[in-house]
């Protein structure tokens, strides 16, 4: 789950990490009261999980009170990259004398938690060869291993101390909240040597939620993701306008990408998981069925275990109640494929032998 | 690197043990629905099953398997060095730790949605205990026609000389099931795991097999997410693998920063994309697949290339 800015803050300030005062607003008014009470300049921020907000002008800042209304009316209406903010945070601008860069991450390689650390803030960490990395151990960061950074850092202008004292509670904030990352780009150093927390991006491994009943308020899932993850499925909605589900992460993606290289486009990837059997199916087609846009159903089905013909029966239930309306390409591998031919005849569904069949109809009839 | 990480000798031995081919295996969790349908299937494929745990409900049975209270009771009444996990995420920490402390040198650990920090956790003491782990969110390993711990259909595998390592279940299948069709059997199909963090990595796999005379070629099946396909692909030039290798990764239609599926397939910049796996391939001579039904093709040329 990746956290918002303010909500990433809001994490930051229970572990004792200065960011700037702030609220959260969602309309004219409110952004209006926010910022008399900060004091002018303020700056706008666009509540977004999507990266690059900086380049995207989803942040400005406001000098006086005349620039505000205007420049919220355009951040409150603007998707980056597909995607409308959710509320706008409007901060306190504060004086800076330096930018720092700090970061905690699952290290997939390495199996373990890095901290990545430099004196250049505010620029992606991609493109900064002053760096420092380090592999923390799953008790979390010493005070050593912190004051080595900031020795090899060479930090000007502040104490170790803030930096190690800085350090720790993000630390602290990683290894209790489970997060995978925990990014703050810039920290601000102030004139008076202390360290400020400007942007948050914190992401929580999406797994250890059961153990985070805390976490709970900042998840923001859609109607169609609740139904589809109550139901053991996964659902990621795309652009397109077909369909596509089967059995495995790994095999929808596959689906996803020739479908891609047959010209078509597809409209949401579903893996409703091992072990089909009619309800899953006919719980698949519902979720389907709630997403306005699909024109065509691909279901790709690697089975063994699967009787095809339950299948085929949940298609053919699916159409008999009006669940669904548009025709439905499958390619199921397993038992009783032929009954299962015979059972779809005459309806809308059609299976067929290999899976680059299936998508050389629906990309056909769809397009 | 570690050589001793055999898995034949775990899964199968050698032809002098007693027990070649019918090494014991444990199931966590075989009382539990997806544990009792896998434990019937992998006992009929061959598997040696010979115990199973599930806590209270130790001194039952399981189609004539004992079921034991704890690991310490079963490994000790059964002496096994295997153990398929099939217990619910939130539990998956504990029964791991059960099983390491009892003698366990082999998990299949085949949950899915196990938090990123118990996997660490469970991989940082296997190591102290000197044990090993597949997985999690493995669909497991097999070797065809002997046995197989995991959750794997028998009908997509036949033996030969390809190794199959798959960062996802399905494809696995898939994939393998086009390569028996065109008759490369294999000699294992092992689950790397869909998640960021794997017991077993691409490399350590790989290293595994670099000096067995009975595999030929190796297909890798990755996907979208991590570095594991660039560190293989740095691993394959530097060390020289000595056998032919093929690719497939799937997701290159994903879109960026969502999470496709599996906890481990998900794009951040080029950190983890197709594009970048796809490069560092090619720099290490490895055909990569457009589709799994390309895989024997490309296979075929490249042992036929290197035939010549």
């Amino acid at each position: 789950m990746r956290l918002l800015e303010f909500q990433g803050k809001e994490l930051f300030s229970q572990y004792g990490i200065s960011v700037p005062a702030a609220s959260l607003v969602n309309s004219r008014d409110e952004a209006i009261q926010a910022a008399t009470k900060l004091g002018y300049p303020v700056v706008l921020k666009s509540q977004l999980t999507v990266g690059g907000r900086g380049k995207a002008g989803a942040i400005l800042k406001c000098k006086n009170a005349s620039e505000l209304l205007p420049k919220f009316d355009d951040l409150i209406n603007k998707e980056v990259k597909g995607e409308l903010p959710r509320g706008i945070l409007v901060e306190e601008v504060v004086d800076i004398k330096n930018e720092l860069y700090l970061s905690f991450f699952l290290n997939r390689s390495r199996r373990c938690y890095s901290l990545i650390a430099s004196a250049e803030g505010g620029i992606e960490i991609e493109s900064v060869d002053n760096k420092v990395i380090f592999d923390i151990p799953l008790e979390g960061l010493s005070p050593e291993i912190a004051e080595g950074a900031a020795r090899k850092l060479g930090l000007k202008g502040i104490t170790p101390t803030a930096f190690v004292d800085f350090t720790m509670k993000l630390s602290k904030l990683v290894m209790e909240e489970e997060a995978e990352l925990a990014e703050v780009n810039p920290i601000a150093m102030l004139s008076d040597g202390s360290l400020m927390a400007l942007d948050a991006k914190v992401i929580i491994d999406d797994n250890a939620m059961f153990r985070h009943a805390e976490l709970k308020k900042y998840e923001h899932i859609s109607e169609l993701e609740e139904q589809a993850g109550k139901s053991g499925f996964s659902l990621v909605e795309l652009d397109g306008n077909i369909a596509i589900i089967g059995n495995g992460a790994g095999l929808v993606m596959s689906t996803v990408d020739m479908v891609t290289d047959a010209g078509g486009k597809a409209g949401c990837f579903l893996d409703f998981g091992g072990g089909a059997t009619t309800e899953t199916i006919y719980e698949a087609l519902t979720v389907i069925s709630k997403i306005r846009r699909i024109r065509g159903i691909l279901v790709n089905l690697f089975g063994g275990i699967v009787k095809t013909n339950l299948v085929a029966q949940a298609i053919l239930d699916a159409y008999k109640n009006n669940l669904i309306d548009v025709p439905l390409f499958a390619r199921i591998t397993g038992a009783e494929s032929e009954k299962a031919k015979a059972m779809l005849a005459g309806s809308q569904a059609k299976l067929y032998d290999t899976v680059e069949e299936a998508i050389h109809e629906v990309v056909n009839q769809v397009s | 690197m570690d050589q001793e990480y055999d898995i034949f000798e775990l899964l199968v031995g050698r032809d002098e043990d007693e027990d070649y081919k019918k090494k014991p295996v444990i199931i966590q969790g075989i009382t539990g629905s997806f544990g009792s349908t896998h434990s019937r299937l992998m006992t009929a494929y061959g598997t040696n099953i010979v115990a199973g745990v599930t806590p209270g409900k130790g001194g039952q049975t399981f189609e004539g398997i004992p079921v034991f209270d704890n690991m310490a009771e079963a490994v000790k009444s059964t002496g096994a060095k295997i153990s398929g996990m099939f217990v619910p995420a939130p539990f998956f920490l504990n029964a791991a730790k059960d099983a390491l402390d009892s003698g366990i040198k082999l998990l299949v650990a085949v949950p899915e949605h196990v938090p990123i920090r118990d996997s660490i956790k469970v991989l940082e003491y296997a190591k102290t205990k000197g044990a090993k782990m597949v997985g999690p969110n493995t669909p497991g390993v097999i070797v065809p026609q002997v046995m197989k711990v995991g959750i794997m259909p028998a009908q997509p595998f036949e033996a030969g000389d390809t190794v199959v390592f798959s960062r996802s279940g399905t494809l696995m299948y898939e994939v393998s099931y086009n390569l028996t069709k065109s008759g490369f059997g294999q000699r294992l199909c092992f689950g790397i795991g869909g998640d960021p963090i794997n017991g077993t990595n691409l490399i350590e796999a790989f290293n595994m097999i670099r000096n067995k005379d009975d595999v030929r070629s190796v297909v890798v099946v990755g996907e979208i997410g991590g570095d594991a396909e660039e560190l293989l692909a740095d691993y394959l030039i530097e060390t020289r693998f000595p056998k032919a290798v093929i690719a497939y990764i799937a997701g290159r239609a994903a879109p960026k920063e969502k999470r496709m599926g599996h906890a481990g397939a998900i794009v951040y910049g080029n950190y983890g994309s197709a594009e970048s796996k796809f490069m560092k391939f090619e720099k290490a001579g490895v055909p990569v697949a457009k589709r799994p039904a390309e895989v024997p093709k490309l296979l075929a040329q490249k042992l036929h290339l290197q035939a010549d």
